[in-house]
């Protein structure tokens, strides 16, 4: 594919779609669903009013404290439960229980322990970035190759140094999806925690547009900045795995 | 000194640097006892290069890792220089296949994994040294993955040799590189060898290699491993390997092991 056919084509399927959402508007006649334009004029009230930057900065925000606080807390678990067979087969039953749990069912005991509050939704991402972290670190320390393994101890190095030179570098790739599932469901989680548990932010603009005035233009624009937003997330955490020092992980880049 | 020594041919007047001591092993697993060495005696000369011969599965690593220290002998002992081996040492490094070294550094940082007790401007002689001796020049900043085989290789050469140990343990360090790359690799760790005279023990499943190595072939029977014959390789570097007394020492070889070569 020549350089210019990376962009061209994109661009063609998403004019296509937005030509086909707008046709599909008129000629259904729907009283509900915005049409393209209504969608844009929807997003440059938001800017006129100076709403906009401050919902995106708050969603931001809660991902980043809730996300922050897991990596902070679920990497050194990780590692410890890596380390030690022993901790982690007493562990494992407890996360394996616990990890299929969605994020979404603590929602009704963060709001009893937080109240309407930033505390609720940076809970409720914690709890969901927390067990991905964990589990992908644990995996990553528990399968650094014995050889590797060896061949840091057999020049001399303490435990330490193995393992700041070894074992961790070794894990990083595991670490690091886990790291970007992590982020991709904090960014699915804080919709929902916001349409709940605060009164700020992109979720709460999607609820609150509908529940005060049926603004639906407003609906789709929350839609659209979240994909957006996600979008850009998620591209920003892949550029770390082409680092050099972690892309031999990613096998087929 | 007495004078054992004088009849015997020079080298032999070096003391044994690695002596292996009525060495077995025998592994537990699901209740079920596998017996993988068998009284193993063997004795490796101060700059000798020992190759362990012997079919797959036979316990030529196991073996290897005892020495290495990273495997417990079941009964008998290991001792280098007098001293029992304890546990994995800087002075006797261990080579794997490729795949021991590190993806996530370079060339240049592998090379200099075990330097971290040198001053900085001595480390970055060394690494240069190394990078050389190998071959590698140019190469100093590319990552493993942006080599072949037959480079990670020589990364991995290199990283050992770099803390100048006495000994070098290689178990099957060519096994995974195509017959030609095999072939340079074999000249250029005699080249590295000649250079620096380590003790080195080559394991390795191929008679051909052994024979075009060796000081010392120790060839080895199936499980539980024992030391068939150790067979004396009195052709000097280079070798011809089409020369009569290589064959002739070949041909032994595969009799001992029960083959006839022909295919
Ligand atoms: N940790 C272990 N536990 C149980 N059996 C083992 C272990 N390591 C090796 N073995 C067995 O010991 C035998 C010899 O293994 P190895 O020394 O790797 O052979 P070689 O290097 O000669 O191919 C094999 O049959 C293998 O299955
Ligand atoms: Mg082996």
């Amino acid at each position: 594919m020549r350089r210019w056919e990376s962009y061209f084509w994109p661009l063609v399927a998403l004019v296509a779609v937005l030509i086909l959402w707008r046709q599909g508007v008129i000629y259904s006649g729907t009283k509900v669903f915005p049409s393209p334009f209504e969608v844009q004029r929807g997003l440059a009230e938001l800017i006129r009013k100076g709403l906009l930057w401050g919902y995106i900065g708050d969603s931001l925000f809660r991902v980043g404290s809730g996300y922050t606080l897991a990596i902070a807390l679920g990497i050194p678990t990780g590692i410890i439960l890596g380390w030690y067979p022993n901790a982690s087969s007493a562990l494992n039953p407890v996360i394996q229980l616990m990890r299929p749990i969605s994020p979404l069912a603590w929602i009704p005991l963060s709001i009893v322990w937080f109240g309407v509050s930033n505390f609720a939704a940076i809970f409720l991402i914690f709890m969901a970035s927390f067990f991905p972290v964990v589990v992908a670190t644990m995996n990553g320390v528990h399968n650094v190759p014995p050889m590797m393994r060896n061949a840091g101890v057999n020049f001399g190095l303490s435990p330490a140094a193995l393992f700041r030179r070894v074992i961790f570098p070794a894990a990083l790739p595991q670490v690091l999806v886990g790291l970007r599932i992590a982020l991709g469901i904090s960014w699915l989680v804080v919709v929902a925690a916001e349409m709940i548990a605060v009164d700020s932010g992109l979720g709460y603009l999607i609820i609150d547009s509908r529940n005060a005035g049926k603004r639906y233009d407003l609906v789709i624009a929350g839609m659209l900045l979240i994909g957006g937003i996600g979008l850009c997330l998620d591209l920003s955490i892949r550029r770390v795995e082409l680092l050099k020092s972690v892309r031999w992980g990613f096998r087929n880049e | 000194m007495a004078q054992t020594a004088t009849t015997a041919p020079e080298r032999a007047v070096e003391a044994a640097k690695i002596s292996v001591r009525g060495v077995s092993k025998i592994f537990k697993r699901d209740g079920k006892e596998v017996n993988v060495l068998d009284n193993i005696n063997l004795e490796a000369r101060k700059g000798e290069f020992v190759c362990i011969l012997g079919p797959s599965g036979c316990g030529k690593s196991t073996l290897l890792n005892i020495a290495g220290g990273f495997l417990k002998a079941t009964t008998g002992s290991i001792t280098i220089d007098g001293e029992e081996v304890n546990g994995p040492d800087p002075r006797r490094i261990f080579v794997f296949q490729e795949r021991g070294v590190f993806p996530w550094m370079t060339v240049e940082g592998n090379i200099g994994f075990g330097l971290f007790k040198l001053p900085k401007e001595e480390r970055r002689h060394r690494i240069a040294h190394y990078v050389k001796l190998v071959g590698l020049e140019g190469f100093e900043q590319a990552y493993p993955q942006e080599l072949s085989g037959g480079m990670k290789q020589r990364v991995e050469v290199a990283r050992a040799l770099a803390v100048n140990p006495d000994v070098l343990y290689l178990d099957e360090p060519f096994g995974a590189l195509d017959s030609i790359t095999r072939l340079i690799m074999r000249s250029e760790l005699l080249r590295m060898w000649e250079a620096e005279r380590k003790t080195i023990l080559f394991v390795t499943h191929d008679i051909e290699e052994s024979v075009q190595l060796a000081d010392r072939v120790v060839v080895m029977s199936t499980r539980p491993a024992t030391i068939r014959r150790i067979v004396e390789i009195d052709i000097p570097h280079p070798r011809d390997i089409s020369s009569p007394r290589y064959l002739e020492l070949r041909d032994s070889i595969f009799e001992e092991i029960g083959l006839a070569h022909k295919v």
